[in-house]
């Protein structure tokens, strides 16, 4: 049994990485085939370095997930300081109802929506293109909100609801205790949401697509631009380029997360610590 | 004193959810209803329901190895579309299900490795993914070339519906596992313990208590995969060369020939139906968890 749970998991390791693989090793072709590898060369990297139009769309990629992913996380946390205290059954039930609906709703459908609401509002104002960076930026944080909510919503519910009364009867403000006392609280669920909604917006395609003006070219539209004509070896040395990335921002989440929870494990115990020399 | 500075906390908190509120409405609620303002109007905006007429009737020649004969287009593009993507739910959760059941019984740290390993090709963006797949499939691609070698000839696989299906099996793999595993992790060992100590043998174990419990998961995996693979585009015109329109692809091509209405209508029509099947498998998720 032992043996067949090894061999599957190699079967479907092969299966999950032998595209990439790949398109790994075709990025270091010299020449243009994509079944013969005649001559290791980083050709396809130099060719890519010189493309300004796709580092142009790496820059404004970052650009727009970096914004989306601060504004979603800060609207999205007060959204949950907010939902958590709602005491009306019928509002939380509208709210968690519309929250799920990004999440729901495949990307095709709030693409087009958001996109047909634009181009009537502009119409409206008599613009010729409604279509630019900021309905993107609004598209994304659209649907990175939920995600956020998700995040930190849970981290309210598991708190201990005597922590911020306790610092207000020792003489805190009620801000200050939610500053002090809520927000180290609920932290990893902000970052978490923080770090979710900026990887969202960053791989996104299918609503940026719908969304996207003429002049704003994000990193997945410019590869879907690049895709659509005859395809030189470039995409492959750009593939390879994130597949790093990627592999290297999972390991430091991985690291990030032990560490926040081991914080938040300290922080515990030394609250317990305290409480037991009480 | 503190009543009332708890009380403006309290309304702060209230306040908090402001932003939100009219966020939501504004760029949630209110484009959906542009969707369907957008399908039932003309391109004046006068009401109609030609559009959604047009769904259900428009008819077009088809012409394959049958002959030529007259079929509705997009009722048949819409019944493609289900069906690959069907197809590509039950392989995902075929395959996955056990995948998930392994990695639950690993060790942590294995758990760990293997769940990472899972999510690099998820975070790949899918444009990427769904292109080397081109390139593996292709007549002279890699495929092709490594059976040559094995001297087993070679196949022609790209334009067909099973490339279309490895394309959505492959990038929406993830997306059953993940769910699925999650519920597994956090079942009780000490139900499955007492099913074995009440005579229970392996199988019924599985059947009876490890199934049972991880349907939730089941159920989310499944949304996760058909709903993606319901309504790509990319996919289709990529690994299917054009030739599989899919209802994505009907929508993405009224919207570039700025067909707005018409592209709202149909994904009018799908939403409708995406809510239809989920509620109704919502209620077939209740009825099994209260049996």
């Amino acid at each position: 049994m032992k043996a067949a749970s090894r061999i599957y998991t190699g079967f479907v390791m092969v299966f999950l990485f032998a595209p990439i693989a790949i398109l790994l090793v075709f990025s270091f072709n010299d020449s243009k085939s994509l079944s013969v590898f005649s001559e290791f060369s980083l050709h396809w990297y130099r060719e890519l370095f010189r493309d300004s139009e796709t580092l142009g769309a790496v820059r404004n990629t970052l650009i727009l997930a970096l914004s989306a992913a601060v504004i979603s996380t800060i609207m999205g946390t007060a959204a949950a300081v907010g939902i958590h205290k709602l005491k009306n059954r019928y509002l939380r039930t509208a709210m968690d109802t519309v929250t799920n609906i990004p999440m729901i709703n495949p990307d095709i459908i709030t693409g087009i929506s958001l996109m047909l609401m634009f181009v009537f509002v502009g119409r409206l104002f008599g613009a010729a293109t409604s279509l630019n960076f900021v309905t993107m930026l609004i598209a994304h944080i659209t649907f990175c909100l939920p995600y956020v909510i998700l995040q930190v919503l849970p981290k309210l519910q598991q708190m201990d609801k005597s922590l911020p009364e306790a610092a207000m009867d020792l003489g805190c403000t009620p801000m200050r205790a939610f500053l002090k006392v809520e927000v180290p609280e609920i932290m990893p669920g902000i970052v978490t949401g923080l770090i979710m909604a900026f990887t969202l917006s960053l791989d996104d395609f299918v609503i940026s697509y719908f969304t996207a003006g003429n002049g704003f070219q994000t990193l997945p539209i410019r590869i879907y631009n690049m895709t659509k004509k005859t395809v030189t070896p470039k995409m492959y040395a750009l593939a390879t380029i994130i597949f790093f990335v990627i592999l290297f921002l999972l390991l430091l989440s991985n690291v990030v997360d032990k560490d926040t929870a081991q914080a938040v494990r300290t922080a515990r115990e030394k609250r317990k610590e305290r409480k037991g020399s009480k | 004193m503190k009543k009332k500075a708890s009380g403006s906390l309290a309304l702060v908190q209230r306040l908090a959810l402001a932003p939100y509120s009219v966020w939501a409405v504004l760029f949630i609620v209110v484009p959906l209803i542009f969707v369907a303002y957008y399908a039932f109007t003309d391109q004046q905006f006068h009401f109609t329901t030609d559009n959604i007429t047009r769904f259900f009737t428009a008819t077009s020649q088809v012409t394959d190895e049958a002959g030529t004969r007259e079929v509705h287009t997009y009722l048949l593009i819409f019944m493609r579309s289900l069906k690959l993507a069907v197809i590509s739910t039950v392989i995902c959760l075929l395959f996955g299900y056990p995948f998930a059941y392994l990695i639950s019984k690993a060790s942590e740290r294995t758990q760990s490795i293997l769940i990472t390993l899972i999510m690099i090709p998820m975070w790949m963006n899918f444009l990427i993914r769904t292109y080397a797949w081109m390139t593996i499939l292709q007549d002279k691609g890699i495929l092709n070339s490594f059976l040559g070698m094995l001297g087993l000839g070679s196949i022609h696989i790209i334009g067909t519906e099973s490339a279309v299906v490895i394309g959505m099996v492959y990038d929406y793999f993830p997306y059953m596992i993940l769910p699925i595993y999650s519920v597994m992790a956090k079942l009780d060992v000490k139900l499955i313990e007492a099913a074995r100590d009440l005579g229970c043998n392996s199988a019924g174990v599985l059947r009876r208590v490890i199934w049972p419990l991880s349907l939730p998961g089941v159920i989310s995996g499944i949304t996760m995969v058909l709903i993606p693979s319901i309504s790509t585009f990319y996919i289709s015109q990529k690994l299917g060369n054009g030739k599989f329109y899919l209802i994505g692809d009907a929508i993405e091509g009224q919207y570039t020939a700025n067909n707005l209405h018409f592209a709202a209508a149909i994904a009018f029509i799908l939403m409708v139906i995406l809510l239809l099947g989920m509620a109704f498998m919502q209620r077939f998720a209740n009825k099994r968890a209260a049996v």
